[in-house]
């Protein structure tokens, strides 16, 4: 039977919803095989086997969170020898990224990136790519090894198919690499309570006019109406108003929810390369030549001191 | 640092599926500036330690090298070959490494990702393939007592990494405004020397890198549809409303 390696992004044993994503899409090329690092493999086993894990391979060992990214190739390695797959799936991550590219320089294979969609073929998988700030759809093949593809977060709608999910402990011999990089302090991030950006059906995000780290209240509580996580344009992060891990872009969190309202942004080549795969797309900005409203599906010429707030009320009013 | 399409000019695809670098003017890739002023930083706390610059890429590259040599880098190592063209990730990691290591060095600074391919994986491949530790997507950089620690802003936490050189790092654009060639430093940048190497200096087989021997195929590339713009209201009081109306009608409401 062929079987599709999986890699597992959790928090503390909390699966995060791009790996329920990656499981989805798996299954269309194989049957997939789960690699769970670090603990509460036992419990996320139960999660990853409803929607679709045949096998959940764990292992845990304090050497994934004292060191940088190698241990974690090494455990991948160790499945990848175990099962010999027919593909390695990895989420999109900053560190899901590395993590494949080391694996792919190991075993040989050639890896793509950032895949938002994955077909089978009879010459193996087919990934959709966006590409040149999402000006391009490309699909591309890995044509040289076991393919190793990463996949963005809201690339497909997690669907359960309950499978066996049998846990079994995976034999890892660390590599002498595998301690290179000490992890020496590790200071959680304080949770919003809002959804994760890249993971949110619904973003809401404020730039340069937005005017001031206090504003940003607005956006938030546009957010909250609506349920959505809160983002930012470069202009309103390098002015201090609000964190980086919230940017919007290029060199930020490229997103693709359902619905993406950016408020006093102009919509910069490198803005957009973050934003422009949302379904739909709405702006609210005070100036009619706005770049961003060449994009957008609805398109408010307004000041958004007025606009923001006044929807607010509308959407809980809604809502009731 | 690699050269890249202007990413604010109209990038495309030439016949072959490679990025067309002949439509859009090509410049040092932004994020790698600040790669750049990160190694002179750390060179210049180092005793003045030499910054050689490397990059693979067609001959108008070479553009590239002189715009960090003008900034302040002391020598520059040019890979060009024509059976380079249309190498993915694998193939110019392998070629990178290889001039890595002819080069020499203590400490390896990239950029986070390139501005036109976005892979963020070459880092990552060069320490696995140069065998030295990686300590990546750094947005603070110290290097000293042979050690290099640094912060690394992730979604989950910020954590404080350290290593000992050599080593390989890369830097966010979070790092530290990278500062502009001075007209003194552009004119000096002309006389710093550039090598030049191809694929035979660095024992790499041509059958194995470039188009040919990629390990990753584009089958089809099309522009994506243009987004057709939508309703465009203006604000009279009551545009809140009216986008709510929208909201409501895409059952976001
Ligand atoms: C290498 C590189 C990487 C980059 N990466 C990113 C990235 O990841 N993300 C990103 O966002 N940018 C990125 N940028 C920066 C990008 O080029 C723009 O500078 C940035 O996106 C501008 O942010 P902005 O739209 O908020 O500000 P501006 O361009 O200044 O636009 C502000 C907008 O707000 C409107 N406005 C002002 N007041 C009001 C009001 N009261 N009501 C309504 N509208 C109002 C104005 O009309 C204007 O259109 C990058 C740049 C480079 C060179
Ligand atoms: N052709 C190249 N020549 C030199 N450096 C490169 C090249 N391609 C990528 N890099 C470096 O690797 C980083 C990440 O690139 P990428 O993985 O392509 O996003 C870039 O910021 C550069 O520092």
């Amino acid at each position: 039977m062929t079987e599709v390696l999986v890699y597992v992004d959790h928090v503390g044993g909390a699966v995060r919803k791009p790996t329920l994503e990656l499981l989805t899409l798996a299954r269309r090329i194989g049957d997939p095989v789960a690699v769970h690092l670090g603990p509460g493999g036992a419990a996320a086993a139960k999660t990853l086997a409803e929607y679709g894990a045949v096998k959940v391979l764990t292992h845990e060992a304090a050497e994934f969170a004292d060191y940088l990214v190698v241990p974690k190739v090494d455990a991948l390695q160790a499945a990848y020898d175990a099962v010999s797959p027919a593909a390695v799936l990895v989420p999109s991550s900053a560190e899901g990224k590395e993590i494949a590219a080391r694996l792919a320089v190991r075993i040989g294979s050639g890896i793509i990136t950032d895949a938002v969609d994955l077909e089978n073929s009879d010459d193996g998988p087919v990934a959709t790519q966006s590409v040149f700030a999402a000006a391009f759809t490309t699909k591309s093949r890995v044509s040289r090894g076991t393919p190793v593809i990463t996949v963005k977060p809201n690339s497909a709608t997690p669907e359960t198919a309950p499978a066996a999910g049998a846990v079994d402990e995976l034999a890892v011999t660390f590599s002498e690499a595998a301690t290179g990089t000490k992890v020496t302090a590790r200071n959680p991030r304080e949770s919003s309570g809002r959804p994760e950006l890249t993971e949110a059906a619904i973003v809401v995000s404020g730039g340069r006019g937005v005017s001031g780290a206090d504003n940003f209240s607005l956006i938030e509580a546009l957010a909250d109406s609506l349920g959505a996580a809160v983002g930012a344009s470069r202009a309103a992060v390098d002015a201090g108003w609000y964190p980086h891990t919230n940017q919007v872009g290029q060199t930020g969190k490229q997103v693709s929810p359902q619905l993406y309202i950016a408020a006093g942004i102009s919509g910069a080549i490198q803005h957009r390369a973050g934003m422009q795969t949302a379904k739909t797309i709405v702006a609210i900005n005070k100036d009619e030549e706005a770049p961003i409203f060449e994009l957008v599906d609805y398109g408010v010429v307004g000041d958004l001191f007025d606009v923001v707030p006044a929807l607010t009320e509308e959407v809980k009013t809604r809502k009731g | 640092m690699k050269y890249v399409p202007d990413a604010t000019g109209d990038r495309h695809f030439a016949d072959d599926l490679t990025t067309d670098r002949d439509a859009v003017d090509g410049l040092l890739s932004e994020l790698d500036e600040y790669a750049v002023e990160q190694a002179l930083q750390i060179a210049k706390d180092a005793n003045d330690a030499e910054v050689t610059v490397v990059t693979v890429g067609p001959e108008d590259a070479r553009e590239a090298v002189r715009k960090a040599l003008s900034m302040g880098a002391d020598r520059g190592v040019h890979v060009e070959d024509d059976d380079i063209h249309g190498s993915d990730a694998m193939g110019t990691s392998l070629i990178l490494a290889k001039a890595i290591e002819k080069t020499g060095y203590d400490l390896v600074v990239t950029g986070m990702a390139s501005t036109d391919g976005t892979m963020g994986v070459l880092p990552a491949m060069l320490a696995e393939r140069l065998g030295v530790p990686q300590v990546t997507y750094l947005s603070e950089v110290n290097v000293a007592d042979g050690k290099v620690t640094g912060r690394r802003d992730g979604d989950v936490a910020s954590e404080e990494l350290e290593a000992a050189l050599p080593a390989l790092v890369s830097v966010t654009d979070q790092s530290g405004e990278a500062r502009y060639p001075s007209f003194k430093g552009i004119m000096a940048a002309k006389k710093k020397p550039v090598e030049s190497l191809d694929l035979d200096d660095l024992g790499i087989e041509a059958a194995g890198v470039g188009l040919g021997g990629a390990w990753t195929k584009v089958e089809d590339a099309a522009p994506r549809p243009a987004r057709v713009q939508g309703t465009i209201v203006t604000d009279e009081g009551a545009g809140a409303k009216q986008l709510a109306e929208f909201l409501a009608g895409q059952k976001f409401i």
